[in-house]
């Protein structure tokens, strides 16, 4: 079985969700007449990163029922979509969130668990922390999605690998920091760094979609990538331009990686809970 | 210790070539003014302006006083040559003298920051009617150190180079192809005959910038960059002009009464809605 993955390496339009909604019908189109299965749109796409008090203006409450969802719902009974939001929720707490829209349904949605506050970020100002990371159903396989700091932590892409994910739909707004004589953003670098890792040692896909523009000073580098379960780099977008990249997934990669190599038959998440009671209860 | 400031300038051009189309198109312009006064700085930024938007969108502007040195209008020349942007030389002696002659003995740093403010007029001034945004030329370590003229060469839209330090942006200015004599000279504000950034400062770009990468990007403690090998009292100075000079950095504070206030609890991006 295979999978024909696309990844949506857009700029997007700060607090414009329907100039950027656009964007993400236009796309689809592309996507689906190219033949893809599956587009990942990166962290945040449909309102932009840096919004501080935009926060509020551009979320999305009852998401199901709204104008813009409902015209990525119709979409998605082209193909499946993971579009990025500001999700506000009944009791009105704001969320980093992306959804995984499939034949007309909300399959499921995550909320960013880790938001940076530190350096260059602020987040916890402006949006309240996910509680959950969960994996879901989708007629690919079971797949899980996690944003941008949530895959810094070791912890999510274990999580989701333990609850079944086969496949990490990643998506980021990563600001591109840190030269030196490398070609590479030392940000750059580091992420490709632990997506390949999370690849290899969860011998599952990763797919990354990440931003790419300019927002207040912060350049947004792109070079989305797609690591197949032998930690293998199966494709990469440019580096800071827009762009539409496909991907063929062979799903059956799963089945030769793991014959190989048994890692996910011989981890022990109860050791690994028993261990945590201890270290966290001291019992 | 190996202090490795090195970049790679292709990467960096890259980025601060997009950096300069984004930010002047998103605000509904296409072209950009950059004041041009002969040395590295200014010529960097002209370089990265011209190939951002187009030789025929940038004006560089040669803004020259009676006291500064020929080289620098010379200097200045190469680099609308070589880039082929658009030029204008406005002379500021006129404009400064009977500004200065109001005031008798007046101090060189006077004198420097009323040139220095002069340059800023006209540059707005040329910036609307070139219907450009006014591209800076201030790069990290002045900006760090405070040693710019505040509403003076520290005005700007935009800013491309604040982010690398002065010996950064000569490693960029290679890879440009900026002029190697205005690479190889000493940098100078040109305020006065004989001026010089290393003079005036009492360290050479060389010493200062290592420190700061260690103090700044590496988050080293004073004492560790004394083991480092810096020289204690050199590490102090920095260190003490850095404090000092932060006002350079902010806006000036809002005094703060109401629930909601600028700066502090209204917090919108520059690029809100673009």
């Amino acid at each position: 079985m295979s999978l024909t993955l696309a990844l949506a390496q857009i700029n997007t339009k700060l607090g414009d969700v329907p100039a950027n909604l656009e964007k993400h019908l236009a796309l689809a189109r592309e996507a689906r007449q190219n033949g893809a299965d599956l587009l990942l749109f990166p962290e945040l796409s449909l309102t932009g990163y840096v919004l501080q008090d935009l926060v509020p203006a551009v979320a999305s409450y009852n998401e199901a029922d709204s104008p813009t969802f409902r015209a990525l719902l119709d979409a998605s009974h082209d193909l499946d979509l993971v579009v990025g939001f500001v999700d506000e929720d009944p009791r009105r707490r704001f969320y980093i969130a992306s959804a995984y829209l499939s034949r007309g349904e909300i399959v499921h949605v995550h909320h960013k668990v880790y938001l940076p506050t530190y350096g260059l970020f602020d987040e916890s100002r402006f949006f309240a922390p996910g509680q959950s990371v969960r994996a879901f159903d989708t007629r690919f396989g079971r797949a899980g999605m996690l944003i941008c700091e949530d895959f810094w932590h070791a912890s999510p892409p274990y999580l989701l690998w333990q609850d079944g994910a086969d496949l990490l739909l990643l998506s980021s707004a990563s600001p591109g920091r840190g030269l030196s004589a490398d070609p590479k953003l030392a940000s750059s670098a580091w992420v490709e760094h632990i997506n390949r890792a999370y690849a290899s040692l969860f011998t599952v896909f990763v797919a990354h979609a990440n931003r790419v523009g300019f927002e207040d000073g912060l350049n947004f580098w792109g070079g989305s990538t797609v690591f197949d379960p032998d930690g293998r780099l199966l494709v990469q977008a440019p580096y800071f331009e827009e762009a539409l990249t496909l991907c063929e997934l062979d799903l059956n990669q799963l089945h030769r990686t793991r014959a190989r190599l048994p890692l996910l038959r011989d981890e022990r998440p109860e050791m690994l809970q028993s261990e945590l009671e201890r270290i966290i209860h001291g019992n | 210790m190996e202090i490795d400031l090195s970049i790679h300038p292709d990467l960096v051009r890259q980025i601060l070539t997009k950096f300069i189309r984004s930010e002047i198109t998103r605000a509904g312009f296409q072209r950009a003014v950059v004041n041009l006064s002969g040395g590295l700085d200014s010529a960097v930024s002209c370089f990265l302006a011209a190939e951002a938007l187009g030789p025929q969108n940038v004006l560089a502007l040669r803004l020259p006083y009676k006291t500064s040195s020929p080289d620098s209008l010379e200097h200045a020349q190469m680099v609308i040559d070589q880039t082929g942007v658009q030029a204008r030389t406005i002379s500021i002696t006129d404009m400064a003298d009977p500004f200065i002659a109001l005031e008798p003995d007046m101090s060189p740093v006077r004198k420097g920051n009323i040139m220095a403010r002069l340059r800023m007029i006209v540059a707005y001034d040329q910036s609307e009617a070139f219907r450009g945004l006014v591209v800076g030329t201030g790069n990290k370590t002045e900006i760090l150190l405070g040693y710019t003229t505040l509403y003076g060469d520290s005005a700007c839209a935009i800013n491309p180079l604040g982010d690398l330090y002065k010996t950064q942006v000569r490693q960029l200015a290679r890879a440009l192809g900026v002029p190697e004599a205005i690479i190889a000279k000493p940098p100078s504000a040109d305020l006065w005959a004989g001026q010089t950034d290393e003079g005036e400062l009492g360290f050479t770009y060389a010493e200062v910038d290592k420190l700061l990468y260690l103090l700044v990007d590496q988050r080293y403690r004073p004492e560790e960059c004394v083991q480092a090998g810096f020289d204690e009292k050199f590490v102090r100075a920095v260190l003490e002009r850095v404090r000092r000079n932060q006002f350079k950095r902010v806006l000036p504070p809002i005094a703060k009464l109401s629930n909601r206030t600028v700066g502090y609890d209204f917090l919108y991006p520059r690029d809100w809605g673009t």
